[in-house]
């Protein structure tokens, strides 16, 4: 299986705090990789390079390489838009525009394409679809964003972010802030989901990532301890932390 | 236990500080009550027809109305937000939004903060130096000048306020999709904000529509219908009131003083009723 996504010694910064120290991690194509760890391990914020949202801030900063097929986007060359485009990002608490559901997308999709009218309201279907979204949603397209079920926002967001055409998905804790019953509905998506996107999920629910995942990292205090197949991280664990935490001995 | 104190102490003071929290509450209420009440006391005599569609008429002369007044606080207060408003925003987005300098931010916040404590007396001053003396006459834009520098810091810091309540997570969701920081905070972040952004706006507006001090030095006042705007002393509603209220010698300019007074309270009290209703759905839930 071909990588997609390559850290080389990728440390990061918090001003004069260094928060991950020389990561390095394979990504898998068209997998799903789950990041796990105690809180304040730097999982987020090792997902929060691989789209530069962390640049938002001043005094974060980030060294060593990360590559996306091959290409080092931490170099200052690359432009960041179109990489965000290729790196769509799912956040804990759903974030839909004060927009309606059609606009949600379709003011993502206008970012990046022209599009006819005609057109547009087929990708804003499709994303949709694609989100398992259409059918509770396709009568009240004109309806806010924010009107929807918190599980239901969670799925628009996932919508508007494949609708651009991305070829990864970061999500951080996409389910944490969700009922059982759409978190179920948002893991079956993420199944889905994998045939055609990169996906890296980070998560602090230990059988969120058994169910989902095909490949596992295991962070703890900003170092990665442990990397492979979630099979074998889960029932083979190589490293003693990678156990302790495993078997719920901390965390 | 005898270090411990008893029960009952403890009950009575907690009860004695309630009581006069409540109290205190009670008094600020009671005020308002009793100014609102006395304001239409004195002035729903002369809320006539003829007072609210009139102009205003030289002393001794019947049937003076408020009209020309009302046109005049109104053209001068839109003046004013029209001056004041668009940079006032941009100051607010700047606070809020590019923090890049936290020395700058902090010094530019720090001023609009001493901005919004200055005396409107020494504003209407300034203003009468730097317009009213130059060009040799009041004007109606005059007062809107001095009018926009009190709204000003104002808005500035409620777009500051208003925006900083907008969750940091739909920044960062807009610009995760490859979104521009500008088109982030022009088109998702201060529409997310847009009632408390104009919840903010009305409020100025109705904290500045009933200064009287600057408008004694630049627009003063005139009998006339407000066309001079630019270009000469323009009829307003806070010095009519002043005017006529307290230094006219008769009887029926008082009560139309009062009248005056009834109405610009009127203004004000929905102005911010509407904006209470209006910021009750407050910002799209987030």
């Amino acid at each position: 299986m071909a990588t997609k996504i390559s850290a080389r010694n990728l440390s990061f910064f918090y001003g004069s705090h260094q928060a991950l120290f020389d990561n390095c991690l394979d990504i898998e194509e068209r997998r799903v990789t789950a990041v796990i760890g105690p809180s304040g391990c730097g999982k987020s914020t090792h997902l929060r390079i691989y789209n530069r949202i962390f640049e938002l801030y001043r005094d974060q900063r980030a060294s060593g390489e990360l590559l996306i097929d091959g290409v080092n986007i931490l170099d200052p060359q690359i432009d960041v838009l179109e990489l965000r485009r290729k790196v769509g990002m799912i956040f804990q608490k759903p974030t839909p525009f004060p927009m309606s559901v059609f606009e949600n997308i379709a003011y993502a999709l206008k970012l990046h394409f022209k599009l006819p009218r005609k057109e547009l309201q087929q990708r804003v279907e499709q994303a949709l679809r694609a989100a398992s979204l259409w059918d509770e949603v396709k009568d009240k397209l004109k309806n806010s964003g924010l009107a929807l079920s918190g599980g239901q926002q969670q799925r628009l967001c996932i919508a508007r972010a494949i609708a651009v055409e991305p070829e990864i998905l970061l999500m951080d804790e996409p389910t944490s802030a969700i009922d059982p019953v759409a978190t179920l509905k948002i893991e079956e998506l993420m199944l889905d989901l994998k045939e055609k996107y990169t996906i890296v999920v980070v998560t602090h629910n230990m059988q969120q990532a058994a169910r989902v995942s095909d490949n596992t990292a295991f962070f703890f205090k900003g170092h990665i301890i442990e990397d492979g197949p979630t099979a074998r991280i889960f029932t083979n664990p190589k490293q003693k932390k990678t156990e302790e935490y495993i078997t719920g001995r901390f965390g | 236990m005898k270090s411990k104190r008893s029960i009952t102490t403890r009950k009575w003071t907690d009860r004695l500080v309630r009581a006069f929290s409540a109290l205190a509450v009670a008094l600020a209420v009671l005020t308002m009550l009793w100014i609102i009440g006395t304001v239409i006391a004195y002035g729903h005599h002369a809320l006539r027809p003829s007072f609210l569609i009139n102009p205003s008429r030289p002393y001794g002369i019947a049937n003076g109305g408020i009209a020309n007044a009302l046109l005049g606080t109104i053209a001068i207060t839109f003046g004013a937000a029209a001056i004041a408003v668009p940079p006032a925003l941009l100051g607010g987005i700047y606070l809020s939004e590019y923090k890049d300098n936290r020395a700058i931010t902090s010094v530019l916040r720090f001023s609009a903060t001493v901005m919004m404590g200055m005396p409107s007396v020494i504003i209407g001053l300034f203003v009468y130096m730097i317009m009213v003396v130059p060009s040799g006459h009041f004007s109606g834009l005059a007062g809107s000048v001095a009018l926009a520098i009190i709204m000003y810091p104002v808005i500035m810091r409620s777009t500051e306020d208003m925006l900083g309540m907008v969750p940091y997570t739909l920044r960062e969701s807009a610009l995760a999709l490859g979104m521009t920081r500008t088109r982030t905070t022009l088109r998702i972040i201060s529409f997310a904000a847009r009632k408390g952004l104009l919840t903010g706006v009305l409020l100025a507006l109705a904290r500045v529509s009933g200064e009287t001090a600057p408008l004694l030095f630049t627009a003063l006042f005139a009998d006339s219908w407000p066309t001079n705007y630019f270009g000469g002393p323009t009829a307003n509603m806070p010095v009519l009131i002043t005017e006529y209220a307290t230094n006219s010698p008769f009887a029926e300019m008082h009560q139309a003083g009062w009248g005056a007074a009834l109405v610009v309270m009127m203004l004000v009290l929905t102005i911010n009723i509407a904006t209470r209703l209006l910021f009750r759905g407050q910002n799209d839930g987030h």
